[in-house]
């Protein structure tokens, strides 16, 4: 009797320290989780979803605080994908949040520009370069289309221009046939 | 002579119809056609990077005259196809199945045609490095249809030199016959091409692969690789089958290497050019012609199906117009009819891909009857050259569900067709391929420029705590700085009291000497 409970008692010390050394050496750093809804995220950073940029909405979606509709620059693919892998059901965009739109980037209409560096401070990925009264300019293979520097330019001199399909950038539509109809 | 050749799986046997533009010699369309209006050269001919302009409206060109320079090395130069003005750099319509227009440079003739000073390029005495940049210059591609840009491909590989440098003759898409008349009627060319190539690969042979129903181009190859004393370069007629001119297929039946998924055949020791590419090769080394033309062939629903030898640029209508198309044609399709593309209209260029025009209409190619569901009967993996299963692809991309599709290696596909050709249910395979295809290279760029969002955004955010954390350091240091200066100062306070108060005794004592006195 009392060498089974010393046995057992034994065998809890030499799992618990097992476990309580594994815990400590392959501890994981910051929340896996988090890393995955940030890589679904199209890291726009334009705060529609109510929060300061796409990491934060992905930690907060992860604390179960947000709901995973609130991102429109993912539009419904992106939300299918949160749902696919959080285990969710997917639903419609919150229009609160705002609707999908095609992909754009930001113009800077050169000859309204004052040189303010107003936009240049509120881009999120540093794709306005410029100077203190120097024309400003948008990199626009580095825009994500986020319009968070339309807001702060005082002369209104940045327009959002669709993202026009090119030869490079053309897709093959899906094929769409008649399917045979068996002969009455 | 006997050579053990291999076999590659699956493959199709289609009505070849190559006899009918067999009949007349390659012509320059040059010396038999009217000038064209405009030549409309695009910048963007080959794999990789779009060249950028270097001409501007008004600008007076000649003959070879760089018009695109190379962006980056995955990228191929664009030259004047004849001498003349710029007309504009502006953009117009591609041979391309999209309909969507890009930069082209369009080139108003003056019927002069007046070369640019060239001169051979002295490559034996040159080295790796500046061949590749020579031939990049000049804009040499890949003349087999993938627009592959060869300056990439003259390459030893790892280990210094090549086993076996296959040349591909094979030519086996119906309707085209262009690969076979250059053979027939310019064999020199392609012969010193190949041994230009072994040379700078160091390949220890050379295979030239032809189809066995172009006995007429296997012999006088023969004939001229004799005639030339051409070393270690041998033309092995190789059986009749498409796809037997793909490159893993060629490749396989010449060597008996299969090309395993997500390897070169560099990795094996084996590269391969087209007949065409080598010649243009030695045009571009050994004359110093940079690429401004190619062969092609102009066939199907014509009166006088012929092969030209056309300027890039040149109208398709143009040449089409010299072989007399039928009243009831309604299409240009370039390449042929099993991998070829439907023009969006019959003005477009020529262009550096442009192997084959064949012009098609209704009665030649009805349309396709409706598609039936897939019964699984495995006809299509048994056709597949790539030892694929198509039919699965064909599930995953119908669905959508693209990470299977790639799991099941979709892009070793070649899009040969030779599934869609067997398929009993009429499905059109490739077209299902295709779409997954670009809806998945869509997605990788889209999560590239998202990964690269991320980064930038947190590089500024580090930035901004870094800007502010040195501010406070220097808001910090300079608080400490001015402290110190008031200190100073106010010891320089005490010092001058000091200094008053001693000036004061000294007054004083002086005041008391002289009262004393």
């Amino acid at each position: 009797m009392i060498s089974a409970l010393l046995v057992m008692a034994l065998g809890a010390v030499i799992l618990g320290a097992a476990l309580g050394y594994a815990a400590v050496r392959f501890r994981v750093e910051g929340d896996p989780l988090v890393e995955k809804i940030d890589g679904i995220l199209p890291q726009t950073q334009c705060g529609q979803c109510g929060f300061p940029g796409c990491r934060p909405y992905a930690e907060a979606i992860a604390r179960g605080e947000a709901d995973i509709n609130q991102c429109p620059p993912g539009g419904e693919e992106g939300i299918k994908k949160l749902a696919d892998l959080l285990g969710r059901e997917a639903k419609p965009l919150s229009g609160e949040h705002g609707i999908e739109k095609a992909k754009s980037v930001a113009v800077i209409v050169e000859n309204l520009c004052i040189g303010c560096t107003l936009c240049i401070q509120a881009c999120p990925v540093d794709a306005i370069v410029g100077a203190a009264k120097q024309m400003h300019t948008v990199i626009a293979t580095q825009c994500t289309g986020c319009e968070l520097c339309l807001e702060p330019c005082p002369v209104d001199c940045i327009v959002m221009e669709p993202i026009a399909e090119s030869v490079e950038s053309w897709k093959w539509q899906y094929p769409v046939f008649e399917i045979a109809r068996r002969s009455a | 002579m006997s050579r053990r050749l291999f076999n590659f799986n699956g493959g199709v046997k289609p009505p070849y119809n190559k006899e009918a533009s067999l009949g007349e010699a390659i012509a320059d369309f040059f010396a038999v056609a009217p000038m064209p209006a405009e030549f409309v050269i695009p910048l963007h001919q080959s794999v990789g990077g779009p060249p950028h302009p270097l001409v501007k409206a008004g600008e007076t060109v000649k003959k070879g005259q760089l018009i695109g320079g190379p962006d980056g090395n995955v990228s191929s130069a664009v030259h004047a196809s004849t001498s003349g003005r710029v007309k504009a750099v502006e953009m117009r319509l591609m041979p391309h199945t999209s309909g969507l227009s890009a930069l082209c440079v369009v080139i108003e003739p003056d019927g002069k045609d007046e070369w640019i000073d060239h001169a051979p390029v002295p490559w034996r005495s040159m080295s790796p490095g500046e061949v590749r940049d020579a031939l990049r210059d000049a804009g040499v591609v890949g003349l087999g249809g993938a627009v592959f840009p060869s300056h990439l491909k003259v390459n030893p590989g790892k280990q210094g030199h090549l086993d076996t440098l296959v040349i591909n003759g094979a030519e086996c898409e119906p309707f085209i016959t262009c690969d076979d008349m250059q053979m027939r009627q310019r064999p020199d060319g392609i012969i010193k091409g190949a041994a230009i190539l072994r040379d700078l690969t160091q390949a220890k042979q050379v295979l030239i692969g032809i189809e066995d129903n172009k006995p007429e181009a296997v012999a006088i190859m023969r004939a001229a690789v004799d005639r030339l004393q051409a070393e270690r370069i041998e033309i092995v007629a190789v059986p009749t089958r498409y796809p037997a001119g793909g490159a893993k297929q060629l490749i396989r039946v010449l060597t008996g290497i299969e090309v395993a998924h997500g390897k070169r055949s560099t990795d094996y020791g084996v590269q391969c050019f087209n007949t065409g590419t080598a010649h243009a090769i030695h045009d571009a080394l050994e004359l110093g012609r940079p690429m401004i033309s190619r062969i092609l062939t102009v066939a199907g629903n014509v009166d006088r199906p012929r092969n030209f030898e056309v300027r890039f640029g040149t109208p398709m209508n143009d040449v089409v117009a010299l072989c007399g198309a039928r009243p009831d044609s309604d299409r240009y399709i370039m390449g042929g009819p099993m991998m070829g593309y439907r023009m969006p209209a019959e003005t477009v260029p020529v262009v550096k891909a442009t192997n084959c025009i064949l012009v098609g209409s209704k009665a030649m190619f009805p349309p396709p009857p409706p598609e039936m569901p897939c019964i699984r009967c495995g006809e299509c993996a048994k056709a597949c050259p790539s030892d694929l299963a198509p039919f699965e692809l064909f599930w995953f991309s119908r669905a959508k569900i693209f990470g299977k599709a790639q799991e099941y290696h979709l892009f070793d596909c070649i899009e040969c067709g030779c599934c869609a050709y067997v398929c009993p249910a009429n499905i059109p395979l490739v077209d299902y391929y295709r779409f997954a295809k670009s809806e998945i290279w869509a997605r990788e760029n889209e999560k590239s420029a998202a990964d690269t969002a991320r980064e930038r955004y947190e590089f500024r955010l580090a930035r901004e705590e870094r800007d502010k954390a040195e501010k406070a350091t220097r808001l910090a240091a300079k608080a400490a700085e001015t402290k110190a200066k008031l200190a100073e100062q106010q010891a320089g306070s005490d010092a001058k009291k000091d200094l008053i108060a001693a000036a004061a005794a000294r007054v004083a004592d002086a005041e008391n000497k002289t009262n004393a006195s």
